[in-house]
């Protein structure tokens, strides 16, 4: 039982490390350029060198690596904090494998290259009002007309839909047969006529977000992914993918800076870490984030050998939302009064605090809720039976709704 | 990166999950807790023969020299079955205390006899309810002879030597002692337990014959660091029975039927038994963490250690209470097996010290890691 890179992996983090050293953007060569631009720049440099989204077959854009190289890739270039911001992750992370898996040769060799260099930005529509947790009961529809397919609805939740040059979306084409029956997957160009994007004003008072109008929307048949009807099969590629690229993050810099609060600020004149109270949460704390780290590593143990890894992982999400949002309200009542200034000049860590607190919320739900990912792994993993629906065989324009 | 154990150590896993399945099923469980024996001799014997409490000794002790990788497997799997006998006290306990602070003459007389099993080891140290502490600890030893009272002495009715905590007047205020059970001015009284399967004793010394086992004025050091070892491979017992409650509650809920289902389809019962998993899930990747710590006696150990076992202890508490619950009323019945689990959550919980203490071992840790 070792930490080390083997020979072979060895050599490639020592080649990953030379390239980063070598290429990373200065702080000049992004002056003027929008968080867009910066991006683009950015993964654009990798691109041309052979270092975009490098597990992706060559003809596709990438190296060809194997998913073990990725995971170093990520290390080596997570070191360098100040690199431009991910607006390809839900393109390269969830439209790709799609594409790959369900797509037809020719579309893949014109699509997944512009992903790669980041010449083209993709977005995912699958969430609708009447749509969240049980996916499936989504409703906006697709009619064919010849040789196209004409949209009309609503999604909602679509990161980056504003900006995006491509779409993956999933769509009822037949109400009158039950839910996951009658639904069909397609990529759209979302510079198409009647499509319309509003952002979502949060509670944190941002738009990361936004809603998605489609009227009257026109999509040609060739769009589509898998067979008319197939959409929920072709949709649980995109979510298993979702899944794996939320539920990778890490819960760490929150923690220390939390230790570093605890160190800082007092309780009855004395250091607030040196209160019993606060030192139980701290260690049940880092209880956690010392478990997930090393349950990453076991799973990166796993794909080093070759070998896919185990189910364990699927536990980060669930574990990391909830605790980042008691690690963000606790951080608050250690500075008591002061915890309810939100106010980067004056607050612990500019307000890195009461930030996340206001962010968390929404971790806790997109890319399946807690209560979601509990099911998750009391189905898939502990083999135990779902919950009877009263949807199930039941035609989808028959099914009840409710209010909304 | 190979964060895992090796194939030879997984066979060894399988191997002792074979033999515990065969030799201590949990009707032997049960036979120890309904008998009037304090432990179970014969599985005793047949741990020895396999090996197991040689483990880590080297072999110019009498042992198989191996890492403490394999003795982490092997607990996991003594963890799982519940078992019945001294082997934390004796082998993680009382042979670590030797190797570590014993003189090589101390070494050569004991190891080979705990090794092969024909000793069994304890360590006393609690005087009373609450927290000791080098300020608070009252026997001590004189000119090599013992006074004082131990309690909560875990396997003190069925061991045959003990290392005691005493008093010391210099250095960090304690000393360890060495002291053989069946001498004069010891007397052994068994003191009833929550887990019957596990015996405890009070051991009261009357000018015993002790001898120092490491530096007079030491022993404290030497206690956290003791405590330190032990707690990863108590963990890894713990993660074996928080696994094999969550398994027994699993089995259950797929096997009953209430309002016309499985209870394993409902919600509540789905949200509760998958919280077991992420929980034994963290609990197993920090005792990895701690497994290797150990095995190479890194500098990480006393934060690697505390991780793993405040991990494990939440773990197995956890899974072995919602075991009960997730039985119902039967799970509280004499005749299920559910108490086991209960029983022994709490004994390991608290027999090298309680969550609590644990937590403010994490931190402490934590604190001079920062600081380096």
């Amino acid at each position: 039982m070792d930490f080390n890179d083997t020979p072979a992996e060895a050599t490639f983090r020592e080649e990953a490390r030379a390239w980063l050293r070598g290429n990373v953007p200065t702080a000049t060569e992004l002056e003027g350029l929008d968080p867009i631009g910066q991006a683009k720049l950015w993964q654009k440099r990798k691109y041309d060198s052979g270092w975009a989204c490098i597990r992706w077959p060559k003809e596709y854009g990438g190296r060809g690596a194997t998913t073990i190289e990725q995971v170093i890739w990520n290390q080596e270039e997570a070191k360098h904090p100040n690199l431009p911001g991910a607006v390809f992750s839900i393109g390269q992370g969830m439209a790709a494998p799609t594409l790959m898996a369900w797509a037809k040769e020719e579309h893949r060799r014109r699509y997944l290259p512009k992903l790669a260099s980041g010449e083209e930005i993709w977005c995912q529509l699958f969430s609708e009002p009447a749509g969240g947790s049980d996916l499936a009961a989504l409703r906006t529809r697709a009619e064919r007309d010849g040789d196209e397919w004409v949209l009309n609805g609503q999604k909602i939740w679509t990161s980056g839909a504003h900006y995006s040059d491509y779409g993956i979306i999933v769509v009822r084409t037949d109400p009158t047969v039950p839910k996951h029956k009658g639904l069909s997957y397609f990529f759209l160009n979302m510079k198409s006529p009647g499509v319309e994007t509003k952002p979502i004003k949060q509670l944190s008072g941002d738009a990361n977000f936004n809603e998605v109008y489609f009227t009257d929307v026109r999509i040609p048949d060739d769009q589509r992914l898998g067979e008319v009807g197939q959409g929920w099969q072709v949709s649980l590629t995109t979510l298993m993918n979702e899944r794996a690229a939320i539920g990778g993050g890490s819960a760490g810099g929150d923690f220390k800076a939390l230790l570093r609060l605890a160190q800082t600020v007092t309780i009855d004149d004395r250091p607030a870490i040196e209160n019993p109270a606060v030192r139980a949460k701290l260690a049940n704390w880092h209880c956690k984030r010392s478990g997930l780290k090393y349950t990453g590593y076991r799973s990166l143990s796993a794909l080093s050998r070759g070998e896919t890894p185990g189910p364990e992982n699927s536990i980060g999400k669930l574990v990391a939302a909830p605790m980042t949002q008691d690690i963000a309200s606790f951080a608050m009542d250690l500075m008591e009064m002061s915890g309810a200034v939100w106010d980067e000049g004056y607050s612990p860590d500019a307000g890195l605090f009461q930030a996340m607190f206001m962010a968390i919320p929404g971790f806790r739900i997109a890319g399946g809720t807690d209560e979601i990912m509990a099911n998750i792994i009391a189905e898939r993993v502990l083999g135990l039976p779902q919950e009877p629906r009263l949807d199930k065989g039941i035609p989808f324009n028959e099914v009840p709704t409710g209010a909304g | 990166m190979n964060f895992e154990f090796s194939e030879e150590q997984n066979l060894l896993r399988e191997q002792a999950h074979g033999f515990l399945g065969e030799h201590c099923p949990m009707t032997k469980v049960r036979a120890v807790l309904d008998g009037d024996q304090p432990t179970d001799r014969e599985l005793w014997a047949k741990i020895a023969e396999m090996g197991w409490t040689a483990t880590v000794i080297p072999e110019e002790f009498g042992g198989l020299g191996l890492s403490y990788l394999e003795l982490a497997v092997i607990a996991e799997e003594l963890g799982r079955a519940v078992a019945p006998t001294p082997f934390s006290s004796s082998v993680y306990l009382a042979t670590e205390a030797l190797l570590l602070a014993g003189s090589t003459a101390q070494k050569e007389r004991w190891l080979p006899n705990l090794a092969n099993g024909t000793t069994i080891g304890a360590f006393a140290m609690a005087e009373g309810p609450g927290r000791t502490t080098a300020a608070n600890l009252t026997a001590a030893a004189h000119n090599g002879a013992l006074h004082g009272t131990k309690v909560a002495v875990a396997d003190g009715d069925v061991a045959d030597i003990a290392v005691v905590v005493t008093k010391a007047d210099s250095g960090d205020g304690a000393s360890l002692q060495l002291v053989e059970l069946g001498g004069d001015g010891v007397s052994i009284n068994p003191q009833r337990t929550l887990d019957f399967s596990r015996s405890h004793a009070r051991l009261e010394f009357t000018g015993a014959a002790a001898e120092p086992l490491g530096p007079s004025g030491q022993g404290w050091a030497l206690v956290n660091k003791l405590f330190d070892r032990a707690a990863v491979l108590f963990a890894w017992e713990q993660i074996g029975g928080a696994e094999a409650a969550l398994e027994m509650a699993k089995e259950y809920a797929l096997g009953r039927y209430a309002f016309g289902r499985p209870i394993a389809s409902y919600q509540a019962i789905k949200h509760k038994l998958a919280h077991a998993y992420v929980n034994n899930t963290l609990a197993r990747s920090n005792g990895y963490y701690g497994a290797w710590a150990l095995s190479k006696d890194a500098a990480e150990l006393p934060l690697a250690a505390a991780t793993a076992r405040v991990s494990a202890t939440q773990a197995y508490y956890y899974a072995s209470k919602e075991n009960i619950q997730t039985h119902g009323g039967m799970g509280y019945t004499w005749e299920f097996d559910c108490q086991f689990h209960y029983r022994r959550a709490k004994l390991l919980s608290v027999n090298i010290g309680s969550e609590t203490q644990w937590r403010n071992k994490l931190v402490q840790a934590l604190e001079q890691s920062n600081a380096a």
